[in-house]
């Protein structure tokens, strides 16, 4: 009968190794301290915004914020219903939808479906340099360039305007659309492709009945977050919108986005603490609220619709 | 469903028309190779390149019509590039170059003047692995219909091309609840094989339609390919011998050279290339000496 070897006897290849298995605790240590800064940094932020939204609520009842339709905390009569804000930050992300969706699908589906290998590679890194544009000049050329364009034949179109802000704002996220739904369309496996042509499909059939319908998840995805940048877009529509909160779904005259109001007191001389600076964490709460909400409905849209291709 | 017609049949293997009607083992099969008077499909001088790698090599083959004609050969020599030539999907692949002919119904379908959309309604395809639309069973099969502008009555398209396809029973229940991609292996096959009956084509060209199945799903779909034979005219490509012995009337042995070009070795019925090839590399490879 033979007898189990105590540790003093056991090979030495089969020992443990004492000092990888520190090295490798240290390592984990390590990431997890990276991982944690990003979550804690996104912590601060949240507590932040609602330690002082609370105290703005203390003041201004939560009531009135949602249901007075006027925005006048700068003058002596202060009133504090959101409406302007959300109607112009609505407006102008609904104008840049209505151009960026049908433009970038175009795109999309023409990139992934019909452009040979060599079109391709030279459109997608002028997508990508068009999305890299700070964000600052285009708000500029709204102001400049598309502004004193669209009056030649929009009549009453103020200097400030929610549809050159829209416009160009739906410029610079045609990329975001085309870049991210041809990812969406391109990733749809050939072999769909092929079972399709296979049945005597035109290259349109195929790109509309087959490709695009198995990549909606991700097209839809990629709409979203487009979305939520226009929402969350702040120099375009603060260079070429306005500062002026007025509910109106008028495009043609000056308004004030949520994110226009925030810069607009950040940088103005409004006393710090008071009611006035408090209405920024209000807002931006608002603004926040309103992009995780879409980011969720993104979640569950993906989810919703994931076509399992395998 | 189909009433057997007395098949026309070449004069090739007595199998008569008891059934099963292919079952080979221990029947003494006459191989006597008689010329295909009228194919379905003639090969002629048929080469293909991708861009400079050269994969076919003036390959001819007639194909006769209703029957079941496959090609087998080791991995690499061209079986699956030959299959698509036959309905013109090897130019969706970029740098393809194709020459010689291949005639269908006494029209070469590469004249420049042919349309490859039409082509390929006219020869339906299986593909190796299963490729069912990420949409409902019924919208899978009425697929093809609806691209055609079919006029009939659809619901009755896809319940006659279920069944014929074995699957009717299986699914009848969830025709347009269940995604095709919920379906087993096997029955997503058999979806594609519906879909591609949809489209009501003359000739069936199947990829290794058995190579991702289990030996119960591949024993249907050789079942189903018998049956389907006696309307349609069948081509699969298949590296299992056996499978090949089983259901096909005629075998196209290929294989690559050194150049690595696929040529065609020995083609004829499939008795005779099992049990007397003539080609002492045809008889290497049956007996298993390589691929
Ligand atoms: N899309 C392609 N591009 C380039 N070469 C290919 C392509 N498809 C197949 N080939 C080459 O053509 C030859 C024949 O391939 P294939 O027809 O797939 O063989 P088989 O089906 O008999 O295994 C192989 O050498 C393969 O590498
Ligand atoms: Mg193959």
């Amino acid at each position: 009968m033979q007898q189990a070897p105590t540790a003093g006897e056991l090979p030495k290849l089969l020992r443990r190794d004492r000092m990888r298995d520190l090295r490798e605790r240290a390592i984990g240590a390590a990431l997890l301290t990276a991982a944690a800064v990003g979550a804690l940094t996104t912590a601060g932020i949240i507590l932040s915004l609602a330690g002082e939204t609370i105290r703005f609520f203390g003041q201004v009842p939560i009531v009135d914020f949602f249901t007075e339709t006027e925005w006048t905390p700068l003058f002596s009569i202060q009133k504090f219903g959101v409406w302007p804000l959300v109607s112009a930050t609505v407006l102008t992300s609904a104008i840049a939808l209505l151009l960026a969706v049908p433009v970038g699908l175009i795109a999309a589906i023409y990139l992934s479906e019909f452009a040979t290998l060599h079109v391709r590679s030279l459109f997608k890194p002028m997508l990508e340099v068009l999305a890299g544009v700070p964000t600052v000049v285009y708000g500029f050329f709204a102001l400049t360039v598309i502004t004193p364009f669209l009056q030649g034949f929009v009549p009453g179109l103020s200097t400030f305007n929610a549809l050159s802000a829209g416009f160009v704002m739906g410029v610079m996220i045609i990329p975001l659309v085309a870049s991210l739904s041809e990812d969406a369309l391109s990733a749809v496996p050939v072999s769909l492709r092929e079972g399709a042509y296979a049945m005597g499909a035109t290259r349109f059939e195929v790109a509309t009945r087959v490709v695009f319908p198995a990549a909606i998840s991700g097209v839809i995805a990629s709409i979203i977050l487009a979305l939520s940048r226009a929402v969350g877009e702040t120099m375009i529509v603060a260079i070429a919108a306005g500062m002026n909160p007025i509910l109106s779904f008028d495009p043609r005259v000056p308004i004030e986005t949520m994110t226009a109001y925030i810069v607009q007191i950040s940088l103005g001389d409004t006393p710090y603490g008071s009611l006035s600076y408090l209405t920024i964490f209000a807002v931006g709460s608002t603004l926040f609220f309103m992009t995780f909400l879409m980011n969720v409905l993104s979640f569950w849209v993906v989810r919703r619709f994931r076509e399992v291709y395998d | 469903m189909h009433h057997v017609t007395e098949e026309t049949i070449e004069p090739r293997v007595a199998a008569g028309s008891s059934h099963p009607p292919r079952v080979r083992v221990g029947i003494p099969a006459p191989a006597v190779d008689e010329p295909i008077e009228h194919p379905a499909i003639e090969v002629r001088k048929l080469s293909l390149w991708y861009g400079p790698k050269r994969a076919l090599g003036e390959i001819d083959l007639k194909i006769a019509a209703k029957k079941i004609t496959s090609l087998i050969g080791p991995s690499g020599c061209g079986k699956s590039t030959l299959l698509r030539s036959i309905n013109r999907m090897n130019e969706l692949i970029p740098r393809v170059r194709t020459e010689g002919e291949v005639i269908v119904d006494g029209v070469n379908i590469y004249d420049r003047r042919v349309d490859p959309v039409v082509v390929r309604r006219s020869i339906g395809m299986v593909f190796q692995k299963p490729n069912p639309f990420p949409k409902t069973i019924y919208e899978n099969v009425a697929f093809g219909a609806r691209i055609n502008g079919y006029g009939g009555s659809m619901d009755e398209l896809v319940e006659r091309s279920l069944r014929q396809a074995a699957l009717w029973d299986e699914v009848k229940d969830d025709l347009k609840k269940k995604s095709g991609l919920a379906l087993s292996g096997g029955q997503q096959q058999r979806l594609c094989i519906a879909r591609a009956l949809a489209t009501s084509p003359d000739v069936i060209l199947m990829d290794e339609p058995c190579s991702a199945l289990d030996p119960i799903a591949t024993q249907r779909i050789e079942d189903l390919m018998v049956e389907l034979a006696r309307e349609y005219t069948i081509v699969i490509v298949t590296h299992n011998m056996q499978q090949a012995a089983r259901v096909a009337d005629r075998t196209a042995f290929m294989l690559a050279g050194d150049d690595l070009v696929g040529r065609l070795v020995e083609y004829g019925l499939t008795d005779q290339i099992f049990t007397s090839p003539r080609d002492s590399r045809t008889e290497a490879y049956i007996t298993g000496r390589f691929g």
